[in-house]
C-alpha cells in the first residue's frame, strides 16, 4: 500500500514536470526563438495561408508541376503511406500506369527514363519534394499549356535550378525541389492571372 | 551507392562513436552519485521530487523490494494512461474535438508507452487530443525510458557489489535519469528540431487553401517536445501516424541526422558508463563492439539490398513508402539503427522496403533487442547473452564460469534463459495464430509471403518493445490490440524480472579476484564468442519462420512473381 502510494505521488509529480511544465517551456522558448517555424512553417499570399512549405500538395492541372503520388492525395488527416510490399501487384500496376501517364502527359519519349519517386508513393503522403531531373521532365508540358515564350521558357529553367536545394550543409539529405515554392514562383513567371489557361 | 552516401554514414558512426565516452562518462557521475554540471542546475528539483513523493533516498533495497517498487510504478502509469484515453472526450486541450478511444485501443497503447515499446495501432492527429499526447504519452516516454535505466543500474550493482543484497533505490534511479540525462536532453534536441521546422504549438488544426483552390487541413501540436523524447528514450511512438516520416516531425535531412543519432546516442553511451562503474572500460568498449559489429553487418545487408534491382520496376531506387529529402541511403540506415535499438520511430515505411532489407529490421528486433536496443534494455538484454556465453565457455573449458570475477551458477543460467525464451516464445506462439485465424488474417494488406511478413514483423515488434511495424497490417481490432498488448507485457516484464533476479544473486556473491585460468571477456576472442552466440540461438529460433517470409519473398520477386 505503502509502494502505491508512492508510486502515484512521484508519478503525478512526473506528470506535471515532463507531462505539462517540459512541453510548455519548450513552446516558450520556440515560440520566442523560432516563431514561424513552430507554428507550421505557413506560406501566406495575398493575406491567405496557402499552405505549408513544409507539406506537400495535389497538383492535377496541366498548368503547375506536379507533387509525388501520394496514398492520400495529399489529405493530412491522417497522414500514410500505401504499404505496398515489394510483389505487391497493385503496386506494380500503379506502377506502370502512372509511368505511362507521366510520359504522355509531358509528352516525353517512351523510353525516358523517370525519377522513381514520381511513380511511387512517399512514406508521409505529404512530401513536398520532388528531384530537380522530375522538375526538369516537366517543363516542355508546362510551357505549353502556359502558352510560354521562350524567353519564359529559359527563365523557369533558371527558376528550377535556382529553387533547387543542394544536401543540407553540403554533407545531409539529397538534392531536390519543393514544388509548392516552384508553382508559386510559376504563377509569378506568368506575369498575368492563370485563371485565363 | 555513391561517395556521398559512404560519407553520411561514416559521419554518423564517428558521431555516435565520439558521443559515446562524452555522455557515458556524464552519466556514470550522475549514477554514481558524484558532482556533475547538471546537479547546480536540477538539484533542487531532485529533492523536490522526493520531498513531493515522500521518498527516503538513502534507503537502498534487495532484488524483491526493487521490482515490486517497478511493477507498482508501471501498474499505475498503465491505469492512468489507459482512464485519461478513455474518457478523452471530457478532458480539455481537445481541439480537434477527438472522441474517447475504443478500450481496446486504450488498453493496448496504454501498455504500449508503458513498456517503452510505443506501437501505435491509432493515427496520432485523428485519434488522440494534446492532453492526452502531453500527460499521458510524453510522461510515459520519459518514465519507460528511466525504468530501464533503472533495471540496468541495478543488474550493475549485483555484479559488482561485494556480497550484498542491496541493489540501490528504484525511485532514487528512476528521478535521477528523468532529471539529469533525459530532461535536459530532450529540451536541447527539442528546441533545435523547432529550429529545422518541427512544429511545436497548441493551434487548433489549420485549414488552408492550396494553390489550386482546394481545402488542406494542417495538423498542429505540441510535437517537438515529444519527438523528442521518443528518439532519446528509445519510445519511438510519433505525434502523427506516419511518424518521422512527416515532414512535420522531421523536416529536413539535418533534423532526420539529429533524430537518428538520438535514437542510439544513450543505448551507445551507457556502454561506456557501464565499462566505468564495473570498473573497467575495456568491458564495456568490448559491448560496445560487438553491438557495432551486428549494427554494421545488417546494414550492409540492407543497403545492398535496398541498391540492387528490383526486377518488378524496371530496376530503378524503390522510393515506395520513402520521402525525397532522406532517399534511399538515410531511410536504410535509420530503419537498421531503429530496429536495432528497440526505438520503432520510422522515416520510411518498413512494409514497403525490399525484402531483405525488411528481413534485417525483423531480425534485430528477434535477437531481442540487444544490438544498442533499448535505453537500459539493450545492455540488460546484452548482458543476459554475456551470461550465456560466459557459461558455453566455461562448459567448454571445463571450469565454473566466471564473469566479471562472479560465479555464473545454474540460477542465473535459469533465469537468462528465462528471458532469452519467453520474447521468443511470444513472436513464434502469437504469430502462428494470427497466420490461421481469421481475426488475424482479416489484417492484412499485402499478401504471398509478404503477407506472413506481416504478422511476424507486428509480433516481434511487441515482443521486443520495439513498436515498429509493417504498417500496411491492419491492427486496430480486438484481436490484435489484445495478443499485441499481452506480448508486450511478457517481452517487458518477461525479461526484467529475471534480470533483477540474477542481479539479486550476483550481488549476494562475493567476487573472485582474477587468475591466469581466468576466462576473460574483454577480447576480440570474447566479442566472438559473444556474437556467435546471438547469431546461433536468434538464427535458430527464427530462421524457420523468416524462410517462410522474406526469404523466400526474396526469390520470388527476382523470378517476378507478383501477389
Amino acid at each position: 500500500m505503502k509502494t502505491l502510494i508512492t508510486s502515484i505521488r512521484i508519478l503525478l509529480f512526473f506528470t506535471v514536470l515532463t507531462g505539462v511544465v517540459y512541453p510548455l517551456l519548450v513552446t516558450v522558448i520556440v515560440q520566442l526563438a523560432f516563431k514561424d517555424k513552430a507554428n507550421g512553417s505557413l506560406i501566406i499570399k495575398d493575406n491567405k495561408v496557402i499552405g505549408s512549405e513544409l507539406i506537400g500538395q495535389q497538383f492535377d492541372s496541366t498548368i503547375y508541376f506536379s507533387s509525388r503520388p501520394s496514398a492520400i492525395s495529399y489529405n493530412p488527416l491522417p497522414s500514410g503511406a500505401s504499404n505496398y510490399g515489394p510483389t505487391n501487384l497493385k503496386l506494380i500496376n500503379a506502377f506502370n500506369e502512372r509511368k505511362t501517364d507521366f510520359i504522355r502527359v509531358n509528352r516525353l519519349n517512351s523510353r525516358s527514363e523517370i525519377p522513381s519517386e514520381m511513380l511511387l508513393a512517399s512514406a508521409s503522403g505529404l512530401d513536398p519534394h520532388i528531384s530537380p531531373k522530375a522538375a526538369f521532365l516537366q517543363v516542355n508540358r508546362i510551357a505549353i499549356a502556359r502558352h510560354f515564350n521562350s524567353i519564359q521558357r529559359s527563365m523557369l529553367n533558371e527558376t528550377i535550378e535556382k529553387l533547387t536545394e543542394k544536401p543540407q550543409f553540403l554533407i545531409f539529405g539529397e538534392e531536390r525541389i519543393n514544388v509548392l515554392n516552384l508553382n508559386i514562383v510559376l504563377d509569378k513567371l506568368s506575369f498575368s492571372d492563370h485563371s485565363k489557361y | 551507392m555513391t561517395t556521398f552516401d559512404y560519407f553520411q554514414i561514416i559521419l554518423f558512426f564517428t558521431a555516435l562513436t565520439a558521443l559515446t565516452p562524452l555522455l557515458g562518462n556524464f552519466m556514470y557521475k550522475v549514477f554514481t552519485g558524484q558532482k556533475h554540471f547538471m546537479l547546480p542546475v536540477f538539484g533542487w528539483l531532485e529533492k523536490l521530487t522526493y520531498g513531493a513523493s515522500g521518498i527516503d533516498p538513502r534507503k537502498e533495497t534487495d532484488w524483491r523490494s526493487y521490482t515490486f517498487n517497478l511493477l507498482i510504478f508501471n501498474l499505475s502509469g498503465l491505469v492512468f494512461l489507459f482512464l485519461i484515453q478513455v474518457f478523452q472526450g471530457y478532458l480539455p486541450l481537445n481541439p480537434a474535438n477527438l472522441p474517447n478511444v475504443s478500450w481496446h485501443s486504450a488498453f493496448n497503447t496504454a501498455v504500449s508507452f508503458m513498456t517503452n515499446t510505443n506501437w501505435q495501432g491509432y493515427a496520432g492527429e485523428t485519434t488522440l487530443s494534446y492532453f492526452v499526447q502531453m500527460i499521458g504519452l510524453t510522461v510515459q516516454n520519459f518514465v519507460s525510458a528511466a525504468t530501464g535505466l533503472a533495471v540496468i543500474l541495478a543488474l550493475i550493482r549485483g555484479l559488482s557489489n561485494k556480497s550484498s543484497e542491496k541493489l540501490g533505490n528504484f525511485w532514487v534511479d528512476l528521478t535521477r535519469s528523468t532529471l539529469y540525462v533525459l530532461l535536459p536532453l530532450s529540451i536541447l534536441l527539442s528546441v533545435t528540431l523547432v529550429g529545422q521546422g518541427v512544429v511545436q504549438n497548441f493551434k487548433s488544426y489549420d485549414t488552408v487553401q492550396t494553390l489550386e483552390g482546394q481545402e488542406q487541413i494542417l495538423p498542429m501540436g505540441p510535437a517537438a517536445s515529444q519527438i523528442a523524447i521518443k528518439q532519446l528514450g528509445t519510445n519511438g511512438g510519433g505525434f502523427f501516424n506516419t511518424n518521422s516520416a512527416h515532414p512535420f516531425e522531421n523536416p529536413t535531412p539535418f533534423s532526420n541526422f539529429l533524430e537518428m543519432l538520438a535514437i542510439l546516442l544513450i543505448p551507445s553511451a551507457f556502454t561506456f558508463t557501464y565499462g566505468k562503474m564495473v570498473g573497467s572500460v575495456r568491458q564495456g568498449w568490448t559491448i560496445f563492439s560487438a553491438m557495432l559489429i551486428l549494427l554494421l553487418t545488417g546494414l550492409s545487408i540492407s543497403l545492398y539490398a535496398e541498391y540492387s534491382a528490383n526486377p518488378l520496376f524496371g530496376n530503378l531506387p524503390l522510393m515506395e513508402g520513402k520521402e525525397t529529402r532522406f532517399g534511399i541511403t538515410n531511410s536504410v540506415l535509420w530503419a537498421t539503427s531503429t530496429s536495432a535499438a528497440s526505438n520503432g520511430s520510422v522515416n520510411a515505411m518498413h512494409d514497403s522496403l525490399s525484402p531483405l532489407a525488411g528481413m534485417v529490421a525483423m531480425i534485430n528486433i528477434m535477437l531481442g533487442e540487444i544490438i544498442f536496443g533499448g535505453v537500459g534494455a539493450g545492455l540488460y538484454g546484452m548482458i543476459i547473452f554475456v551470461i550465456i556465453t560466459v557459461f558455453i565457455a566455461g562448459l567448454m573449458v571445463g571450469r565454473t564460469p566466471e564473469y566479471l570475477g562472479k560465479k555464473i551458477q545454474a540460477f542465473e543460467v535459469q533465469m537468462a534463459m528465462i528471458a532469452i525464451l519467453l520474447p521468443n516464445l511470444v513472436i513464434l506462439v502469437f504469430s502462428a495464430i494470427a497466420s490461421v485465424s481469421s481475426a488475424g488474417l482479416s489484417g492484412l494488406n499485402n499478401y504471398g509471403p509478404h503477407g506472413l511478413s506481416e504478422i511476424l514483423y507486428a509480433y516481434s515488434s511487441a515482443a521486443g518493445n520495439n513498436g515498429s511495424a509493417f504498417a500496411g497490417l491492419n491492427a486496430n481490432t480486438v484481436f490484435y490490440n489484445l495478443t499485441l498488448g499481452i506480448g508486450m507485457l511478457i517481452g517487458r516484464f518477461g525479461v526484467i524480472i529475471p534480470v533483477l533476479a540474477i542481479a539479486g544473486s550476483l550481488g549476494n556473491k562475493n567476487v573472485t579476484p582474477d587468475s591466469t585460468g581466468t576466462f576473460r571477456t574483454d577480447n576480440w576472442l570474447f566479442i566472438g564468442l559473444l556474437i556467435s552466440v546471438i547469431l546461433i540461438v536468434g538464427g535458430l529460433t527464427h530462421f524457420p519462420a523468416l524462410s517462410l517470409g522474406p526469404i523466400v519473398e526474396h526469390i520470388l520477386m527476382n523470378q517476378h512473381s507478383t501477389f
